[in-house]
């Protein structure tokens, strides 16, 4: 009898470290979500790029028009916006489901946590925009964001860790790829994200 | 046997308390509403448990004002740290003893 106590103890410590320290409610569908979008959104940049008559190619590779390239940043913040949607109704829903609150102490650090890499890549990418350094472009997005994964990871479910690691070597492998870096782009943030998202849902959701 | 039961701490023996300790091992501090959400307890509850566990000298209570409105921090002291982490240990034991 005394014993149940104890183990009933021990249960509740963990339970409340878990609880109190990592955003849990992060649900893998939103991954898997976001993984499709990324794929909708390369095949679009794709079809952009390589099937648009104002596009020509001159001596130094493909000049891309400055139509497709105001249409590929309409295409990239489209993703980006319907995934964090995504995300957010997807973790409200599964928070609701554990009976928890979304907006706590341990989601706004993973929140925090998540936007200091990434902001810190994003804003040096439109630096290079504006000076018109674009072939790193491709590894650089890749790159901050895995270590943004990595960073948050702290503060949420352990497998975003992978994911982030994942991302970030196929970020550092597209650097000696650069005329493959939409192919680079569709694997880290498409095919990578389904499969995480996949396995965190098999793993975490599914109950 | 005996030594075992003697490292159960009797100021951790109780859900709230053991709850309280918990969240403040794995944060560096908790405010009131933090913990109140989390633990699910009711203000006067929350209070006389950390208050009881003030006085056993495990956790510290810093009270300052965030804008206009009060702010009540809990921080764990190195000597609850200590004393928890034994208590662990004690039920740990205890349970594989079995």
């Amino acid at each position: 009898m005394e014993n149940k106590k104890y183990l009933q103890d021990i249960t509740e410590i963990k339970n409340m470290m878990n609880k109190s320290s990592q955003c849990l409610s992060l649900s893998g569908l939103s991954g898997v979500l976001a993984g499709i979008y990324a794929l909708i959104g390369a095949w679009l940049a794709y079809k952009t790029i390589y099937f648009d008559n104002s596009t020509s190619e001159g001596y130094s590779g493909l000049i891309i028009s400055e139509n497709s390239v105001n249409k590929l940043l309409l295409i990239a913040i489209s993703v980006l916006l319907a995934s964090i949607v995504t995300g957010i109704i997807l973790s409200i829903k599964k928070a609701k489901k554990q009976n928890e609150t979304v907006w706590n102490t341990a989601s706004k650090r993973l929140i925090i946590n998540f936007a200091i890499p990434l902001a810190t890549g994003g804003f040096f990418i439109l630096f290079l925009i504006e000076k018109e350094y674009l072939d790193l472009i491709v590894p650089l997005t890749l790159i901050f964001y895995g270590l943004a994964c990595i960073n948050a990871s702290k503060y949420t479910l352990r497998d975003v860790r992978y994911l982030g690691i994942t991302i970030v070597v196929i970020g550092l492998l597209s650097t000696w790829f650069i005329n493959y870096g939409l192919l680079f782009w569709a694997l880290g943030f498409g095919v990578c994200h389904i499969l995480y998202g996949f396995m965190m849902y098999m793993k975490y959701d599914r109950k | 046997m005996k030594n075992i039961i003697q490292n159960i701490n009797k100021a951790f023996d109780h859900r709230i308390r053991l709850g309280i300790m918990s969240v403040l091992m794995v944060n560096e501090s908790a405010d009131f509403s933090t913990l109140k959400e989390l633990l699910g307890v009711t203000d006067g509850n929350l209070a006389s448990h950390a208050k009881a566990l003030e006085s056993e000298n495990y956790i510290t209570v810093e009270k300052q004002f965030i804008g206009k409105k009060p702010n009540t921090r809990y921080i764990a002291t190195k000597e609850g740290r200590i004393a928890f982490k034994n208590h662990i240990d004690a039920l740990e034991k205890l349970i594989s003893k079995s």
